[in-house]
């Protein structure tokens, strides 16, 4: 049967995969380094998911006011509810003065302050005086299109250095060898329906999060989780994935992100009775709380019949007391969202929102450097060798239970460029690559052909509303055991569904049918992996919020989830410690506390 | 606006008609362009009857209806759903726009849905872009300085010098000015058109860039500019309510001030 397909070989020093922020910056910090470097990605770079990002880049530079990176570094340890690595971490907040700082340099055109710096606002979570102080001004935005403008830099600074680029070629699987080391990966080229076998020394993935495995998200079609799919597909954990992110202000019905930034600038949430309710869930962030603590908040008020609408399922976000010029200039790009999918004038009324689905922590385990880990031998942090993630489809942990809004464009730009520093480090371009294993792709293959032939009598469109739906319903902002039990069967049901499976479209030109096919099949494994991992923790923390486990467990949950999935759709979880330990002597580790706002 | 003419494989035929599930009162019918080279077959124009009382109010939610629902062949681009990614460009009744930020009830009457105008399809409403892209490359859209920036710090723009890059660096690259502009048509191996000159425009305004006099120079030329006969089409166009037409009119004049 694959005698039937062509297959086209490449050889590479490193392959990413994903040209979004982590990808691209990946692909030019090694392209500009002499590696010979390819960067493969389903869309074109400037039609990834981090175009949409709007608020900001989080970056202790103190235009606006006074700022620490020891400050930032304390927020996110606090954000993250004190699941995320403490090193890492410290790594991150560090790095982010002078990734900022480069990003202007390659032309980002960032806001600017009357004394021509990059303008800051106000973002969740984001205090001074390791939270003792007033909210620091810490986020760098180009209005509200930061991803926008991050994004098209990028990829100018890509074209600059004259990276290569495999566009619209779908990446299906990776290549490991007997030894567990990741070798390259088996691609679909779209355009003209080929099948591409990478060989590389390195494979970095940066295909973003999976968002589109619920009903309603902030996020794109195309974000599926592709590279996610893959590593479990090879047999390999990921970490953390019950911990996904509800951001409180997607718009009613659409979806459509309105950015925490609107808070940032003034506004203010408000329920059925026009209170500003998070005054009482939060006395001292109010508005500006962690994302997780005001997702919450919203709900309640919803199941306590506060809500607003006939329906009374959402509330109302305003900031028609702003001056028309503050939201022309800072805002323009909501104000448009608003209006074409809410229908709303944002200078006279409030927009509805309700928490949506917006950014997951887990993903794959990695270390600073971006390699993906596989405990081995006793040690926690053994490196798979050939394989690193970065952006959201990695778990380095820096976001921990609960991300703060800002620190993911920081996240990729910092590990986007710690990974292709590794790179340089790690490889020899002048040494010998290694022949593939023989046959190798060849099970992508016959797997990519058994779905362009599968005959059953459910569209994928179909299998892919059950999951949303499931997931919606059973893996929500607010979980108990019972619901997510209930879920798991459903998500059991649905496995073995899975196998009725019907693709109309049969050729390999453009075949989005089969695409999505794909694309489910990458969909259905961290769905089940979040269900089961949600399901098995039994405490509340940062965006795991369980009703019958209401308090932090450090005793027993101070750790991170792995879990791996076999190929029956069982899976099987284990742990690894969480690092408590700072990076250097600059900053002190922070120990656990209740985390209150 | 002007009638667009079809892409290439020139003669279209009716094709199928989809009707839709019975009891619907809100019935549309979308008129929808379809080409497959696999099938080896001429372009059809396939007929899908949608309920718009079961769908959502733009372009692309009843695309994604047809294909979820009806005909999964149906091949199209997507991503963000919020007009940001530049993805779903296509000819909506006669005009070039994002399905994604295109209201179905804007529409009169049938919806006729065709690939953006003068480009390759690849299948269905997916174009070949390629021209296009390399053209955007082609004008070396990247910040170009002789000197260093601080080394710790960033270069300073006032916020004056900043609003000059308002309503250039949105574009979202979709592409739809420069397929409804009659010079890009007939020329567009030569002349970059109104997507690329906007974005060569948004370096020329940026108090950053450096190399002003050699990004005119590689401008000067009888095809890559001045095929420009400021029909604006382009600007009327824009999903994003930019202004490419003014941009290269920005452009000329800075041409002839620099003689
Ligand atoms: C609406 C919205 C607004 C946001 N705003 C902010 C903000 O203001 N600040 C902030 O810090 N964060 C924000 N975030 C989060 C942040 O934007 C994302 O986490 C981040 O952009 C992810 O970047 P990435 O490079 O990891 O992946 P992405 O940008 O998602 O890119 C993924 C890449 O992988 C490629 N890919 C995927 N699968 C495959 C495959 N099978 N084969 C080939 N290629 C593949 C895609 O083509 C794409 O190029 C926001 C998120 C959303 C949803
Ligand atoms: S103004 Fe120039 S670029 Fe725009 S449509 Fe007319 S000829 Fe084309
Ligand atoms: S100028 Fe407008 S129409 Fe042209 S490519 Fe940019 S966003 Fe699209
Ligand atoms: S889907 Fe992104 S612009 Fe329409």
């Amino acid at each position: 049967m694959t005698e039937a397909y062509k297959i086209v070989d490449h050889t590479y020093d490193v392959i990413v995969v994903g040209a979004g922020g982590a990808g691209l910056r990946a692909t030019f910090g090694m392209a500009v380094k002499g590696l010979k470097t390819a960067c493969i990605t389903k869309v074109f770079p400037t039609r990834s998911h981090t175009v949409a990002a709007q608020g900001g880049i989080s970056a202790a530079l103190g235009n606006m006011s006074e700022d620490d990176w020891r400050w930032h570094f304390y927020d996110t340890v606090k954000g993250a509810d004190w699941l995320g690595d403490q090193d890492a971490i410290e790594f991150m907040c560090r790095e982010a003065v002078p990734a900022v700082i480069e990003l202007e340099h390659y032309g980002v055109p960032f806001s600017r302050t009357e004394e021509g710096k990059i303008y800051q606002r106000p973002f969740g979570g984001m205090t001074t005086e390791y939270g003792e102080g007033p909210p620091a001004q810490r986020t760098a935005a180009a209005a509200d299109r930061t991803g926008h403008a991050i994004l098209h830099t990028l990829y100018q600074q890509s074209l600059k250095h004259e990276a290569e680029f495999f566009v619209e070629y779908f990446a299906i699987d990776l290549i490991m060898d007997d030894e567990g080391v990741c070798r390259g990966v088996m691609a679909w080229n779209l355009d003209d329906g080929t099948l591409h076998r990478f060989r590389a020394r390195m494979v970095v993935l940066a295909t973003g999060g999976y968002g589109r495995a619920y009903f309603s998200c902030t996020g794109a079609h195309t974000q599926t989780g592709d590279g996610n799919g893959m590593v479990l597909r090879a047999g390999l954990p990921m970490q953390d994935m019950e911990f996904i992110q509800f951001h409180p202000t997607g718009i009613y019905g659409a979806g459509c992100l309105i950015t925490e930034g609107v808070r940032g600038e003034g506004g203010y949430l408000t329920n059925s009775e026009g209170e500003k309710f998070m005054e009482r869930y939060a006395p001292h962030a109010k508005d500006l709380a962690s994302r997780d603590v005001v997702s919450r908040s919203m709900t309640i008020e919803m199941n306590e019949g506060r809500g607003v609408g006939p329906n009374k399922d959402y509330v109302h976000l305003h900031i028609e007391h702003l001056s028309p010029e503050i939201i022309n200039e800072r805002l323009p790009g909501i104000a448009e969202t608003a209006r074409i999918f809410a229908g709303v004038d944002v200078t006279k009324e409030p927009i509805p929102v309700l928490p949506t689905v917006h950014y997951n922590m887990g993903g794959v385990p990695t270390n600073i450097h971006g390699e993906a880990i596989l405990p081995r031998d006793g040690n926690p942090d053994a490196v798979i060798p050939g394989l690193m993630a970065i952006g959201e489809a990695a778990c380095v942990s820096v976001h921990g239970a609960n991300r703060l809004g800002s620190n993911s464009l920081l996240d990729i730009v910092v590990f986007g460029r710690a990974a292709a520093d590794r790179c340089v480090a790690l490889i020899d371009p002048n040494s010998n690559q290694p022949e593939l294993p023989k046959g190798a792709g060849e099970n992508s293959i016959a797997r990519l052909d058994s779905r362009r032939h599968a005959k059953g009598g459910t569209s994928v469109a179909a299998l892919r509303g059950e999951m949303q739906t499931t997931m919606q319903a059973h893996c929500a902002v607010f979980r108990t055991h019972d619901v997510m039990a209930e879920g798991q069967k459903k998500m059991t049901a649905l496995w073995a569904k899975m196998d009725d499976m019907g693709v109309t479209d049969r050729s390999m030109v453009w075949n989005s049918d089969l695409m999505e096919a794909l694309e489910l099949d990458n969909m259905m494994l961290q769905a089940v992996v979040s269900l089961d991992g949600a399901l098995n923790r039994e405490e509340s923390r940062g965006g795991h919020a369980r009703e019958d486990f209401p308090d932090r467990d450090d005793e027993t949950w101070m750790k991170h989830t792995l879990a791996w999935i076999d190929e029956n759709g069982k899976t099987r979880i284990d742990y690894r410690p969480v690092h408590g330990n700072t990076l250097t002597d600059d900053v002190k580790a922070v120990p656990p506390k209740e985390r209150v706002y | 606006m002007a009638e667009f003419t079809l892409p290439a494989n020139s003669k279209v035929r009716k094709g199928k008609t989809h009707a839709a599930a019975t009891g619907g009162k809100n019935i549309r019918k979308f008129h929808v362009y379809r080409w497959d080279q696999d099938s080896g077959e001429n372009p059809r124009t396939d007929t899908y009857e949608v309920d718009l009382d079961d769908c959502g109010p733009m372009v692309l939610d009843a695309l994604i209806k047809i294909k979820d629902e009806v005909d999964a062949t149906l091949t199209f681009r997507r991503s963000c759903r919020e007009g940001v990614c530049g993805s779903c460009a296509m000819n909506i009744d006669g005009t070039n726009s994002l399905a994604c930020t295109s209201f179905i009830d804007e529409v009169k009457g049938d919806v006729k849905i065709n690939p953006l105008p003068h480009m390759p399809v690849i299948k269905d409403l997916v174009p070949d872009l390629t021209n296009a892209y390399a053209q955007y490359t082609s004008s070396q859209p990247w910040l170009k300085s002789e000197s260093a920036p601080p080394p710790d710090k960033e270069r300073l723009q006032s916020p004056e010098e900043r609003a000059k890059l308002d309503g250039l660096w949105e574009c979202v690259l979709c592409f739809c000015c420069s397929t409804s502009c009659p010079s890009y048509w007939w020329n567009g191996d030569r002349y970059l058109g109104p997507a690329t000159l906007l974005q060569s425009y948004r370096w020329l305004a940026d108090s950053r860039d450096e190399h002003t006099g050699e990004r005119l120079d590689a401008l000067e030329d009888p095809f890559r500019l001045y095929r420009c006969h400021t029909i604006m089409n382009c600007t009327n166009t824009c999903p994003k309510h930019l202004n490419p037409g003014k941009a290269i009119g920005e452009i000329k004049k800075m041409m002839v001030e620099r003689r």
